[in-house]
């Protein structure tokens, strides 16, 4: 593994009609590391992904994808958007769509090679696929679309793995088998993961670090570099106390505090 | 009692023509319709049928081929739903409305001026619901030339094309450009509809482009078996409706033959319900998943690492 962070994140600003959303954002991600990458809901998580995947045009900054500015056709960067709604008609086994991530770029005809079919029938034994491969995309749960959008992803074998909010809208089960089953290819794959989340107590296990952000800016370092009551005060601009229970972290502000980045009851989390 | 296959139906000159274009225009909207339905332009596909009547009776008023009218209507009423936003998935079904109606009002003016013009109903009846059988067969090999182009197109573009119709976020993360493979799409779209209009009329076009293709994703678990139950159906139910059509000369005592248009999308409307009762079967069928071992294999993985 060389020494040069598979993502360099470089004081990246970014607005949105005109309202600034990213400020001066700066991290990186190195090989082979579980990044959270964890914020309240608007506050600009998949802007910062977008940008880093060339789909949103910084202001200021720049991304380095292992050492290099990202073209727009590079593949180096596996991708699971927030949103994938599949009509349960569409006649799309998963294994289909598995294999779509080799050659979804490739215009014509061509059949796929038998190693390439092995591929597949790896990739799905990876993330667990196996028993609903044949079956529709559209008629698996969300938890079973997480893993095939995971392997969608990973079999064009990138270096960086971007997820937006995968955990959004699972039952609390399958936010456990997607974050054990992402950890468990992070390693096997020596694929570094960046996870965008609203929670992120069900990831505590697993990050290597963390990017918080707030208001457009950004902390990161390890969890306990980052999930602290100063260092977190200084980014949101007034006092919040980071409260540790039964291994679960709560960030809590003040009642009264006028931020809408923060609940206001103390027994919520932000994370 | 007279026999199904009434002598004379095979070596009549315009039954042959028929069955030719009737298959290769029914194949080609069934490739195009499963894709149209796989990616939910089944609204968009219909209005390209209204664009393609302005464009078919536009052409039949200045005395051109009524086939390119209808394909050239289709073409520009797909360029003009590309620049009102038949992309951007909010925008998709106002961009079709207003191209619609805006075609639509066009086509009555042409239809009226046909009909004075000729002071004949037919061209309104041959335009909108087709005339099969009226083919001139030097048409053919333009009509094949055609189908090859419009297949061509979707061959070309079939897998970005069908993972931007899942999420065209993750197409343009590959660096796919997802609104240049939306506009090729439109144009086979046009040119499809266009042919089938000669076939069924433009009208009817929908039936053929939408229906095959709505009852073979029904059946099947497959992009590839889908092409090819819905090329059958398609194939299938146009031959039957032309023999029926050419057959239903006998049927009444007037004397007088029923329109193809009628009997293939009867037969269609029947394939689609039909492709019902083997869904529901499946559904039955299908295994839930069980994850209970994947769930405990997964808490022990969390257990090492915490």
């Amino acid at each position: 593994m060389t020494d040069v962070p598979v993502l360099q994140v470089d004081e990246l600003s970014v607005s949105l009609s005109g309202r600034q959303v990213l400020d001066h954002v700066t991290f990186d991600v190195r090989g082979g590391e579980f990044t959270g990458l964890i914020g309240s809901n608007g506050v600009g998580k998949t802007t910062l992904l977008r940008t880093i995947l060339g789909l949103q045009r910084p202001d200021s900054g720049r991304v380095l994808v292992s050492g290099t500015p990202l073209s727009p056709r590079s593949r180096s960067l596996g991708y699971v958007p927030q949103k994938i709604v599949v009509d349960p008609d569409v006649p799309m086994r998963a294994r289909d769509f598995v294999a779509l991530g080799l050659d979804a770029h490739r215009y014509g005809l061509t059949r796929r090679s038998p190693p390439q079919r092995e591929l597949v029938e790896q990739i799905l034994h990876d993330v667990d696929a196996e028993r609903f491969a044949d079956h529709r995309l559209g008629s698996l749960s969300g938890g079973e679309q997480q893993r095939v959008f995971i392997a969608h992803a990973l079999i064009s074998r990138p270096k960086l793995l971007l997820l937006d909010e995968p955990l959004a809208n699972l039952d609390p089960r399958s936010v456990q088998e997607i974050v054990a089953l992402l950890h468990r290819v992070a390693r096997g794959y020596g694929v570094a993961i960046l996870l965008s989340a609203h929670e992120m107590n069900a990831l505590l296990p697993v990050m290597d670090r963390i990017v918080y952000l707030t208001g457009g800016r950004a902390a990161s370092g390890t969890t306990d570099e980052v999930i602290r009551s100063d260092v977190l005060s200084q980014l949101y601009g007034h006092h919040v106390d980071v409260l540790q229970l039964h291994g679960r972290v709560l960030v809590v502000a003040e009642p009264g505090q006028d931020n809408q980045d923060i609940p206001q009851h103390p027994t919520l989390t932000l994370g | 009692m007279h026999v199904v296959f009434e002598f004379g139906f095979f070596t009549s000159a315009p039954v042959r023509t028929a069955l030719i274009i009737g298959a290769v225009t029914a194949m080609v909207s069934a490739v195009v319709g499963v894709f149209v339905v796989v990616r939910g332009q089944s609204f968009a596909g219909h209005a390209l049928t209204d664009v393609a009547t302005t464009g078919g009776s536009a052409a039949f008023f200045f005395g051109w081929s009524p086939l390119l009218g209808f394909i050239g209507g289709g073409v520009i009423g797909a360029g003009a739903m590309d620049l009102i936003g038949v992309e951007r998935e909010r925008r998709r079904d106002l961009a079709t409305g207003i191209v619609l109606g805006t075609a639509l009002g066009l086509a009555a003016l042409f239809l009226y001026l046909d009909t004075t013009k000729g002071a004949t109903t037919g061209a309104t009846q041959q335009l909108l619901f087709g005339s099969i059988f009226t083919v001139d067969p030097s048409t053919v090999p333009l009509v094949l030339g055609l189908s090859t182009l419009a297949l061509a197109i979707v061959v070309m573009i079939n897998r970005p094309l069908l993972l931007s119709s899942l999420s065209a976020e993750l197409t343009r993360a590959r660096g796919i450009n997802v609104r240049g493979v939306g506009v090729l799409f439109m144009i086979a779209m046009a040119v499809s509809v266009g042919l089938s209009s000669i076939a069924v009329g433009s009208i009817l076009s929908t039936a053929l482009l939408i229906g095959p293709a709505a009852a073979s994703v029904r059946l099947t678990k497959s992009l590839r078996a889908s092409l090819i139950v819905a090329g059958v159906l398609g194939v299938a139910t146009t031959w039957l409706g032309i023999l029926f059509a050419y057959d239903s000369f006998y049927w009444v005592p007037s004397s007088q033959g029923l329109p193809v248009s009628f009997f293939i999308v009867s037969l269609i409307f029947i394939a689609y319900l039909m492709s019902g009762l083997p869904l529901v079967r499946r559904r039955f069928d299908r295994p839930r998943a069980n994850s209970v071992g994947a769930s405990n294999a997964s808490t022990e993985v969390l257990k090492a690492v915490s």
